[in-house]
């Protein structure tokens, strides 16, 4: 069956331990997390956690099974065929020479990027997109002599209820 | 009014109707077994964390309540996780309540300290670490809650040492906790569609399993198979779940199934999964399981359903709920099967059960095992409860006993675990002190948990071991045999003690059969006495368990043993 990338978005008690439970779950049956997102929601006893993960349909009915089970979960939802919209955050830095100095301002007037620090030798960009977006952005800061970057997990919310 | 912590938790186990509890003391916990010292609350002290474990296994599974152990924190947490782990895969409400460092050492190496809820959290339906008095009676109540309801499972309670000290005031009527029931709406159109694929068919079969013990719907099953001519055949969890000497029952089906059963799942074309799960040990081959069939599967758990077979229609579901639903439905709209069509359907399975029926090849020299497990049907007139350890002696148990009731069965199918049988025989002999509870029990296996004959002789529960002994770990031997050109690699276990005068030195009865004459007077002499009993059968070394499925292979195609069977 054809393998393909899922969107999870699992409601979940903000108990101790229930990300450990649901990550668990996941890595103790097989099963691969691609990315993962956990913050509260506007109820701050309840949090969300949303994961992304592949496998064939079948694969994903057993996941979404697996969550079910556990006494912490709420609900389990796969966006992946519901509207909704998709997010990641990385930030980038930077360091600066001679020789780059002035190609990355160049680059980040064409890309309006945004510097969020920005010192003497390095600055710090923060993009967000989907991960298209990101892939994209990431490609073209590639040439310029990226030091390090922290890449969030997806965020995704559905346009409806 | 202000209580201790340790009052608490009696008081809330009586709340619960807790009658027993199966334990052993530590630091952690001495606390708990000072308040347990005025209690009257039965404690039984077993002599190892894992035999507690299952002992309340045994308990549960024999009552349907929920079965409770106490121990202390680290070395006595972590014995408990075999026990804990058979519990789970079993789906058996179980409440196992560990000791903890208090919660300001928790973190530091403390003395005996362990993440014991870490350690479990793949092995239960749920655990908690009580990090504060406030929570205490409601984490209980919320364990034995979730224990019992849906699928049922094991949940660990981890009790830091503080709390368990510290006051509280507490009033009952205050303690507020989440359902954890799910709530299913009835689907008449899914009674629709069971109604026309049974009217369709010409060759219907119920395959029952443990989710019909575990949801108490025996008697509904029963009377839908009885009152439309459906035969029935289950796995090793459903034993009892339909009684085992009715004619439309064909035995178990699997790897060690009947050849009549196996065949009738090969050639149905409707199939009533009902709580089952469909373990590899059952299917053999996926693709060629129930192949012509269209399969109903009820089950409470999503997660049991298209696991390994992919069925036709799914019902989620209480097994008792869904079957009165499906009686009713069939009832109302006068559902009758075709007479001559499920006469000549029982007409087939009549005859694959004469061409190969459950046999095996009697002896005068040597004790054969099916034999000693023929009489003790005979000599208990089937009323009796049995537990097994986990082997070949296990499988002869599930082929050549009889169950008639559910709840009387008593075994380790999931995790399949050695060393279940004599502390499950405890805990199921201190629910129903005057029933004949008998272990049937390997001489490997017993070896793993012989330390509790001496509870069994402490507290006078007259368990009665019969022990198959094959001086090997027959079941691994048996693979070497078949599979593995008989090279018998450290599967023997000739190298063994003495169990009469072992059982004797544990202030147990021991008495001993080496001669199939001896069987009877030795059955009886052990069934009749009021004290626990080990009877060492030795019987031949050889014997195998037949039918087979090969691992992996179509269930239709079984290896059945020596051709001079005697019919
Ligand atoms: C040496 C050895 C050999 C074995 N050989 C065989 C063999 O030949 N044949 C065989 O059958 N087994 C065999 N077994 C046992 C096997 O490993 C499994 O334990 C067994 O088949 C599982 O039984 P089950 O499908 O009935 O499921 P269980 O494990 O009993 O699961 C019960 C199912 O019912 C559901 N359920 C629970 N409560 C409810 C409710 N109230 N309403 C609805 N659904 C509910 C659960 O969700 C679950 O899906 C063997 C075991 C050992 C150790
Ligand atoms: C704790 C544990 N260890 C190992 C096994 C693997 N195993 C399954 S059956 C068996 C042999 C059991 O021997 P015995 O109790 O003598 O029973 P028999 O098969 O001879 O009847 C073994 C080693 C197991 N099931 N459980
Ligand atoms: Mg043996």
């Amino acid at each position: 069956m054809e393998k393909k990338d899922h969107i999870i978005s699992i409601l979940v008690h903000n108990k101790p331990d229930v990300l450990a439970r649901v990550a668990g779950t996941l890595g103790g049956k097989g099963y691969n997390i691609d990315s993962l997102c956990v913050n509260t929601t506007t109820q701050n006893d309840i949090s969300k956690i949303v994961m992304t993960t592949s496998g064939s349909q079948a694969t994903i009915t057993r996941i979404e099974n697996q969550l079910q089970r556990l006494v912490d979960v709420i609900s389990v939802d796969d966006l992946t065929n519901v509207e909704s919209v998709h997010r990641e955050m990385v930030l980038v830095r930077l360091n600066l020479t001679a020789e780059n100095a002035e190609p990355v301002k160049n680059a980040i007037d064409t890309n309006k990027w945004k510097v969020i620090v920005s010192g003497d030798t390095y600055l710090i960009i923060e993009i967000t997109g989907d991960k298209r977006q990101i892939e994209f952005s990431l490609a073209r800061l590639e040439p310029l002599g990226i030091a390090d970057i922290t890449r969030t997990g997806l965020v995704a919310l559905t346009l409806e209820d | 009014m202000k209580l201790k912590g340790t009052e608490i938790f009696l008081k809330v186990l009586e709340e619960e109707k807790v009658d027993i509890i199966f334990g052993y003391p530590g630091g952690a916990v001495l606390d708990l077994y000072d308040q347990l010292y005025e209690s009257n609350l039965r404690h039984i002290l077993v002599r190892h964390e894992q035999g507690a474990v299952h002992a309340a296994d045994g308990y549960a599974r024999a009552t349907g309540k929920v079965g409770v152990c106490l121990v202390t924190s680290g070395p006595g947490a972590t014995n408990t996780v075999t026990g804990i782990a058979t519990a789970n895969m079993d789906s058996i409400p179980l409440v196992v309540f560990t000791g903890q460092v208090p919660t300001g050492l928790i973190g530091n190496d403390a003395f005996q300290e362990c993440d014991i809820t870490g350690i479990t959290r793949p092995c239960t339906k749920h655990n908690f670490l009580v990090r504060n008095i406030e929570e205490l009676a409601s984490t209980i109540k919320e364990a034995f809650h979730i224990a019992r309801s849906g699928r049922p499972g094991p949940v660990l309670v981890d009790l830091p040492k503080n709390v368990m000290a510290a006051q509280y005031d507490y009033d009952p009527t205050n303690i507020k906790i989440r359902n954890h029931e799910a709530v299913y709406k009835p689907a008449p159109k899914k009674m629709a569609n069971v109604f026309d694929m049974l009217n369709a068919a010409k060759k219907p079969l119920i395959m029952t399993g443990g989710g019909v013990i575990l949801g108490k719907a025996s008697e509904e099953l029963t009377l839908l198979a009885r009152k439309y001519e459906i035969p029935v055949t289950g796995t090793l969890m459903g034993l009892g779940s339909f009684p085992g000497t009715d004619p439309l029952w064909l035995g178990m089906l699997g790897m060690h199934g009947t050849y009549y059963a196996n065949m009738a799942v090969s050639h149905c074309d409707f199939m009533l999964a009902v709580g089952v799960r469909f373990d590899d040990r059952v299917t053999g081959s996926i693709e060629t399981f129930a192949a012509n069939a269209k399969i109903v599967q009820i089950d409470i758990d999503p997660s049991s359903i298209n696991k390994n077979v992919t069925v036709d229609l799914p019902i989620i579901g209480d097994t008792r709920a869904t079957l009165k639903d499906i009686l009713r439905f069939l009832e109302e709209h006068h559902y009758t099967q075709d007479a001559g069509l499920r006469a000549q359907w029982l007409r087939e399975i009549a005859e694959w059960r004469e061409k190969v029926p459950l046999n095996y090849c009697k002896n005068g020299e040597v004790i054969k095992p099916q034999y000693v497990i023929e009489k003790l049907q005979e000599l208990t007139k089937g009323d009796a409860l049995i537990t097994t350890d986990v082997g070949q002696h296990q499988m002869w148990t599930a082929q050549f006993f009889h169950f008639d009731r559910p709840n009387t069965f008593v075994s380790s199918g999931g995790l399949g675990t050695m060393g279940f049988g004599l502390p499950a025989a405890i805990g199921v002999k201190c629910a129903f002190p005057d029933k004949q509870v008998v272990a049937i029990a390997g001489d490997g296996s017993i070896q793993m948990n012989i330390q509790e004959l001496a509870t069994a002789a402490q507290y006078n529960i007259a368990v009665k071991v019969v022990l198959l002994n094959n001086e090997f770990l027959g079941m691994p031997r048996q693979w070497q045999e078949m599979f593995y050109n008989k090279r018998y690699s450290h599967t023997d276990m000739t190298y063994a003690p003495d169990f009469v005068k072992l059982a004797e030195a544990f202030g147990v009865i021991g008495l001993r059969a080496t001669k199939p004459a001896e069987v009877e007077t030795v059955l009886k002499q052990g069934l009749a006495a009021d004290k626990p009993v080990l009877m060492d059968f030795r019987i031949s070394r050889d014997e195998c368990v037949y039918p087979m499925v090969h691992p992996g292979g179509s269930i239709n195609q079984m290896t059945l043993g020596s051709r001079e069977m005697i019919n």
